[in-house]
């Protein structure tokens, strides 16, 4: 591993988030398209925050048990857990939610109706309401993430310093967010719609942001650019767009041609230097070209991203998997100062 | 090791016996592309060809001459030697269609302007998957074509496409349905002697989280389409059966990541569980090294140590720096990529495979797709 070799980044005392990761928001929203490293991010983002010495919460949502992949941790039950600890007294704990788990849940705490919830469950009634009932599985989801951002611990402080949600993809996203206010306008009386106010609150308001992740990459570019203009139409606050995966830039102008030639011989003459035979020139040259195509789709993609006036986090592509050293690694591309 | 056997697409789109081969694989892996590189591999070994796809990108569906969804399969230009069709699924038309089939003009028109049946054919989770499934047992049912090339929709498991439509006929016909929507079925008082008391308190408590409106709203919905539910799952289990049928390839696609091969695990699991034909897993976005003849090849280690030793500014040193640091990057990827294919193989010896290059650029138009299916036949 890559990262073995260096040494864990040591967080100074005074470092901070980088602009764009507001340091008062109480609910972090990470989406982007498949295949972006959503979760990775998430991840790495929480890790960021407990650095500072924050109790963050980590949450997902798809039922993928990603978090556990991701921290090697056994599958986690719909309870809280600790994933990591970090400096400066700085926690990160993982919660799976459950739409099932969540409504029985919901039930018991609105009803006080711990037998007729499990009655509902035998029946495959949760399975049934949250499969029918329009965005009622998202609502549900989005309502116990409301409820940890809002909890209040015992000291009288909130529970967690704040909570980073691992979201659906921007294809699902606003559905996702806007469940709620779906809802509460189809059920104008009962307790879905008493308790959807404060989730809409919590969604809406100038404490969350959200998140898009993309790669520089066509597709995962196009959605970020249309998730951002319709999510801030939507009326979230946006916080950043993070590039993950970027590959450096490593060729320079004139390096190689437009057609893709490089000078072999000026190549060779290179790598002589290097004492490597000259039959690796025209290998190196092919990939050399290849690069230089994917290095111009980069700039292309990363101009997209003009489009849309969001402050932009790059993390590089350590390729996966992505440990906890890698995402200890990763955390730091959240973080700026702290004169090291 | 010898490594996995690898898997001929070539001979599997050229065979008369294959009638439906279906792409899967998690989100973001490169499914759409495969479908379509595959169904044009078909049509240009000479069989007539359709492939029916679900949420293209917008430059690849264009490509395809795709600008609207409009559920009619549309020829593709620019394909040699053989006939491509392509169409891209409107979920909604869909749904249509079947509630049109099924019930008479008036029934229909209730059950269509119904709040629910609205939200149902659009945005339900799973009746993309159903309408998917309904308009493939279409296209097979007309026995137009040679070769039905499936892409499933992007969802986050690939499992969704063999779960969601029974999850939708199991609904439809649910026991929960009925219990909720008995009152409005047999009148209010009526509803209290058919259902024990137990179970009223839990329906009750039921109708309180959802609240009432909407449950009347349901209820009409459900006994509007109460003369379909037969329809329904029946359906669906046909085209289930379909899927097992000899002349149905499942083709998973994946790319080089835990994430992505850890769904195409489960799959492959879960084919073999349910007797469905596997044809071999695509790994897509696989990075290689170019092969430099005898030479050993550079790891990413040894070309990142000869690039730091360079330290002059010459152009020649200059660009050999560039070129190895380039490798470097390539050759950790590639060393990576390696790494997770292997991982996979050894859990799945019996799976062959087929890599495809992470090429630089994304697919938009027939020639990248050539250049695809070249690219799956070569060697």
């Amino acid at each position: 591993m890559a990262s073995s070799s260096t040494a864990a980044p040591h967080v100074a005392a005074d470092a901070q988030l980088v602009p764009g990761i507001s340091p008062t928001a109480r609910l972090h929203i990470v989406t982007g398209k498949g295949g972006t490293g959503k979760t990775t991010v998430a991840a790495a983002l929480a890790m960021a925050m407990a650095s500072l010495g924050r109790k963050v919460l980590l949450v997902e949502v798809e039922g993928r048990q990603a978090l556990a992949q991701l921290f090697d941790v056994p599958a986690l039950p719909y309870a809280e857990h600790k994933l990591a600890t970090a400096e400066h007294n700085g926690q990160v704990w993982g919660l799976a939610i459950d739409a099932e788990a969540a409504m029985i849940e919901y039930l018991e705490m609105f009803y006080g109706l711990k037998r007729s919830a499990r009655g509902l469950k035998k029946m495959g009634a949760v399975d049934f309401a949250t499969t029918l009932a329009p965005g009622l599985r998202d609502v549900l989801l989005t309502g116990k993430v409301k409820e940890a951002v809002t909890r209040i611990g015992n000291n009288g402080r909130p529970a967690y310093d704040c909570v980073v949600l691992d979201a659906p993809p921007t294809g699902r996203i606003r559905q996702f967010l806007n469940a709620t206010q779906e809802v509460a306008n189809l059920t104008k009386f009962g307790p879905i719609s008493r308790q959807s106010e404060g989730v809409i609150e919590v969604l809406h308001g100038p404490k969350t942001a959200v998140h898009i992740v993309t790669l520089l990459e066509e597709m995962p570019v196009q959605e970020t650019v249309d998730a951002a203009i319709e999510l801030s139409a939507a009326g979230f606050a946006m916080g950043t767009i993070v590039v993950n995966r970027a590959r450096p830039t490593l060729i320079a102008d004139g390096q190689v041609g437009p057609d893709g030639s490089v000078d072999l011989d000026l190549l060779a003459a290179g790598l002589r230097e290097a004492n490597l035979p000259d039959g690796y020139a025209g290998p190196l040259a092919a990939q050399m070209a290849d690069y230089a195509q994917r290095q111009e789709l980069q700039e292309d993609t990363t101009r997209r991203l003009d489009e849309v006036e969001l402050p932009r986090v790059e993390l590089p592509d350590l390729n996966p998997p992505v440990e906890l050293g890698e995402l200890n690694e990763l955390a730091h591309c959240f973080l700026v100062g702290g004169g090291e | 090791m010898s490594g996995p056997e690898r898997l001929d697409l070539v001979k599997l789109v050229k065979d008369p016996n294959t009638r439906i081969i279906v792409t899967c694989g998690s989100g973001g892996v490169g499914k759409t592309t495969t479908a379509a590189a595959v169904a044009l591999l078909g049509a240009e070994a000479g069989r007539r060809t359709v492939v029916l796809t679900i949420d293209p990108a917008r430059r690849l569906a264009q490509s395809m001459g795709l600008v609207e969804l409009d559920n009619t399969p549309r020829e593709v230009k620019g394909v040699e030697n053989g006939q491509l069709f392509a169409m891209m699924l409107d979920m909604k038309r869909t749904f249509d269609d079947v509630v049109l089939e099924h019930s008479t003009p008036d029934r229909a028109q209730a059950i269509f302007a119904n709040p629910f049946y609205q939200s149902l054919s659009s945005s339900f989770a799973g009746t993309q998957e159903y309408m998917a499934m309904e308009k493939l047992g279409q296209l097979a049912a007309a026995h137009e074509w040679d070769l039905i090339v499936v892409d499933t929709p992007p969802s986050r498991s690939a499992l969704d496409f063999l779960d969601a439509p029974n999850r939708l006929g199991r609904f439809l016909d649910g026991r929960m349905i009925r219990l909720l929507t008995a009152p409005a079925r047999a009148g209010g008082k009526a509803y209290l002697k058919v259902v024990t008391a137990s179970v009223g308190i839990v329906a009750r408590a039921f109708t309180r989280v959802i609240g009432n409106d909407l449950l009347n709203d349901l209820a009409a919905f459900v006994s509007a389409l109460e003369t379909m539910f037969g329809g329904f799952r029946e359906r669906a289990e046909h085209t289930y059966e379909l899927l097992k049928a000899p002349g149905t390839a499942f083709v998973v696609v994946a790319a080089p990541e835990p994430d992505a091969l850890r769904e195409a695990s489960y799959f492959v699991e879960r084919l073999s569980d349910e007797s469905m034909p596997l044809a071999g897993l695509v790994l897509n976005r696989t990075h290689t090294i170019a092969p430099a003849g005898d030479l050993p090849a550079l790891t990413a280690a040894r070309a990142g140590a000869a690039a730091e030793s360079l330290t002059g500014s010459g152009p020649a040193t200059v660009l050999a720096q560039a070129a190895l640091r380039v490798h470097g990057e390539i050759a950790a990827a590639a060393e990576h990529d390696a790494r997770m294919a292997k991982r996979f193989s050894a859990a799945h010896p019996e799976v062959s495979v087929v890599t495809l290059p992470a090429l630089p650029v994304d697919v938009h138009d027939i020639d990248g797709l050539r250049t695809i299916g070249a690219l799956l036949s070569a060697n």
